[in-house]
């Protein structure tokens, strides 16, 4: 049956209510009091996004109203935990507002832990004690108030972005799907603004069975943000980053807490602290390798090393550390266990749940810590994402095309895990780059005032793309008396496994630690070729669920594609410990201090390769 | 752990159009079987253990049983969400139990004013680098300026 069409005509769309995407509806609102800013979520903006279950920390907060950091501090630290290559101006620039955002939040009924003094509790240099449960709902109460309930798209997955036939080089809008009936939907925009996090389950995880659902990061972060807006050509850059999380083993539960709050230390088996022990291996990789903090790929790098020489497991020396705490107070002691339980309970109730079932007590016992399987994002001590414009008073010209956090494809925007270059926004900070990308949006809609325009045979022609693996399936079920093994369609769920194997074999997953050279990964890209040819031809649904696993697989392997092309172009070894290239074993700063960048021609289907200059702007 | 539903305590939000399960899940998971009136887990292993479904079910008929592969059987993690704070009861595998409970709002639900005390919004202001409502909520005299410093 052909599904019913809806269009919808907006001024700034933003796709994607995460973090980022409430504090862009937010902004936009406030300074395009007459515009219509229309906000796409494929599940409940209340609980979606990285943020859905509940943070223990904010990680971004600069207290700059007490004078505890600077901006050019933040710069300086950033760059050093990303070895060295990082958009300053768009670093500087989310420090700069950020204790805006934070403040705005508790103002909204956040609960942030207190000092004597009344100033915010530290977990670290940069972090901030919360009582994060309801994080998320409050910050998305405060966006769907400011657009008004009819602006709010709840249960549509937007699939694709549409160009404008009159310039190809700009944005008109995108198409979608809604999850809960059959309808499509044409969002017709001046200015879009792309936030649908990072990329998840890309690589065969550690699990084997259920707990292929406990990623680390947010499973509904399917690589959306990155394949929608390289399909339509935006340039991307530092695709061939990834961040590679050191957690509690399996329930991937927060150590931000047991490190900086609780000052506990890691050791191996026998009782050695890596990072002491290990430490000649930092001497490979000068400068980075003196750098204090010690960058995250490399702090990696030395839990591996222990790993590979057969010292594992790895532990968190839970135990330890209460009791140096606690000095023996058994107050002090429940107080701190409490703590600790929190972290886990307001961010990954997994974890919590782990421990009661191994009867994990950590003031008697410590407890196990492991590297996870790879995630393709830009807000954590990740930098993946697009290339995009920076802040006009502080981009330098190579870095700046008009308006803020826009990518190489006019009126499209981007923020949060979709900007590239530039890391460590984590939630606060994503939510503020959506607030200055919609700023800077609703200036291009006061400057392009006229109607936008949409090509109805490409629309008609997406449509019927979008809902073709209803009808791949209705044609060729009676191929099979099993509607899970059929010779002329794949089901999304079998797709997403050979994802999985392609990366994790070829693609320096946790399967070889991490390790890759130019040969595997030009196989691995023959592989997804295969895989992209597969899903194109026999992609197959047998409901609406399943149509939104079909488009979720599309961008996680569009995502997943790219990633390998930038990896066989940098030709080094940038981030020991998140990836190895071992036909290029070293940090090469004469030839690679500078950004890969790639462009997607959606006119003939090539991918071209390139780099951008690296330029410091902070001292 | 992925969520499952226990059929004694689901009534399938007494058929309203969607049952709270349903609209919350952040993955698309809970499904109302019309045939039996209760809800279930679609496809457990997705199931990122957010607990959003089981924090809102209005009969606390949702729980969750830990991850076959890595969660010995036993152990339970209950939440129960009020209005401005949250209980967790823990109970581990040899039976011992650990109670929380932390704040989670300061304000209700419902309050916020987004734009609160804030300007008008000006063209001169859409132009600058100011967000909204700085530099009073950035609680400094004014916003970081790259060139302002030595």
């Amino acid at each position: 049956m052909e599904p019913t069409v809806e269009v919808v005509k907006s001024d700034v769309l933003v796709v994607g209510g995460g973090m980022a995407g409430c504090g862009a509806a937010y902004e936009a609102k406030y300074w395009g009091k007459n515009l219509r800013v229309v906000l796409v979520e494929k599940a409940a903006t209340e609980r979606s996004g990285a943020v859905a279950q509940g943070l223990s920390a904010i990680n971004t907060y600069l207290g700059q109203r007490w004078g505890e950091k600077t901006p050019e501090d933040f710069v300086r630290y950033v760059r050093t935990d990303l070895m060295g290559i990082v958009r300053e101006d768009l670093v500087y620039d989310v420090a700069r507002h950020v204790d805006s955002s934070v403040h705005l939040f508790e103002e909204w009924g956040l609960p942030i832990w207190k000092t004597d003094e009344g100033k915010y509790v530290r977990e670290g240099p940069w972090q901030i004690m919360i009582n994060g449960e309801s994080y998320k709902p409050i910050v998305a109460e405060a966006a769907k108030t400011a657009i008004g309930a009819e602006n709010l798209y709840e249960r549509v997955i937007v699939t694709h972005l549409l160009n404008d036939p009159n310039d190809p080089g700009r944005v008109a809008g995108a198409v979608g799907f809604s999850v809960r009936e059959n309808k499509f939907y044409v969002f017709q925009a001046k200015s879009v603004i792309v936030t649908c996090g990072g990329a998840t389950l890309l690589f065969r995880p550690r699990s084997v069975g259920e707990g292929l659902g406990r990623t680390w990061y947010a499973i509904f972060d399917t690589g959306s943000t990155f394949a929608m807006m390289a399909q339509v050509g935006a340039e991307m850059t530092q695709m061939e980053n990834r961040f590679i999380p050191s957690r509690f083993k399996d329930g991937y539960g927060p150590v931000g807490a047991w490190f900086l709050l609780l000052k506990s230390t890691a050791t191996n088996a026998y009782g050695e602290n890596y990072m002491v022990t290990q430490a000649d291996e930092l001497k490979k990789y000068e400068p980075y390798g003196s750098a204090k903090p010690t960058p995250t790929p490399l702090r990696n790098h030395l839990m591996l090393t222990d790993i590979l020489a057969g010292k594992g497991p790895i532990y968190m020396r839970t135990d330890e550390a209460l009791a140096r705490l606690s000095g023996g107070d058994k107050k002090k002691l429940r107080s701190l266990e409490s703590e600790a339980w929190e972290d886990f309970l307001d961010m990954t109730i997994s974890q919590a749940g782990l421990w009661a079932a191994q009867n994990i007590a950590p003031e008697e016992q410590p407890s196990e810590i492991t590297l996870a399987e790879p995630y393709i994002m830009g807000s954590h001590s990740g930098c993946a994402g697009m290339w995009v414009s920076g802040p006009e008073d502080i981009a330098p010209p190579e870095y700046f095309w008009g308006y803020n956090r826009m990518t190489t494809v006019k009126g499209l925007f981007t923020a949060g895990d979709g900007v590239g270059a530039a890391p460590h926004k984590f939630s606060s900070g994503s939510f503020t780059e959506g607030r200055l990308a919609a700023k800077a949006a609703v200036q291009y809609c006061a400057d392009h005032p006229g109607e936008i325009a949409v090509d109805q045979d490409k629309v008609n022609a997406l449509q019927a793309e979008i809902f073709k693996p209803f009808e791949t399936f209705e044609k060729n079920q009676g191929a099979s008396t099993t509607p899970e093994i059929n010779p002329k369609y794949l089901l999304p769920k079998a797709g997403l496994t050979r994802l999985q194997k392609i990366m994790d074999d070829y693609a320096a997953g946790s399967g070889t630690w991490y390790r890759t050279n130019e040969p595997m990964l030009t196989r691995g890209l023959e592989l997804l070729g295969a895989l992209k040819e597969d899903l194109n031809n026999a992609m197959a649904a047998r409901n609406l669920h399943e149509l939104l696993r079909c488009w979720e697989l599309v961008h996680r392997t569009w995502t997943a594609e790219s990633h390998v092309r930038h990896m066989l172009h940098r030709k080094e070894t940038r981030w020991p410990g998140y990836y190895y290239r071992t036909d290029f074993p070293d940090v090469d700063d004469a030839n690679w201090r500078k950004f890969v960048n790639s462009k997607f021609d959606p006119a003939t289907g090539a991918w071209e390769m390139g780099t951008k200059p690296y330029l410091q702007l902070v001292p | 752990m992925p969520s499952f539903i226990n059929p004694e305590k689901c009534d399938g939000c007494k058929a309203q159009d969607k049952t709270a399960c349903q609209y919350v899940c952040p993955n698309d998971l809970m499904v109302l079987d019309k045939a039996t009136n209760k809800a279930y887990n679609q496809e457990p292993d997705l199931c990122w253990e957010c607990y959003s479904c089981v924090k809102i079910c209005p009969t606390q008929a949702i729980d969750v049983r830990g991850y076959a592969d890595f969660v010995p059987l036993g152990g339970s993690v209950t939440p129960l969400r009020g209005t401005d704070s949250i209980m967790w009861t823990v109970q581990f595998r040899n039976g011992k139990i650990k109670r929380f409970k932390f704040p989670t709002r300061t304000k209700p639900e419902g309050a916020i004013q987004p734009f609160a005390d804030m300007p008008e919004p000006t063209p001169e202001g859409l132009k600058a680098q100011e967000l909204a409502g700085e530099p009073k909520w950035l609680m400094i005299e004014k916003m970081a300026r790259l060139e302002d410093k030595g």
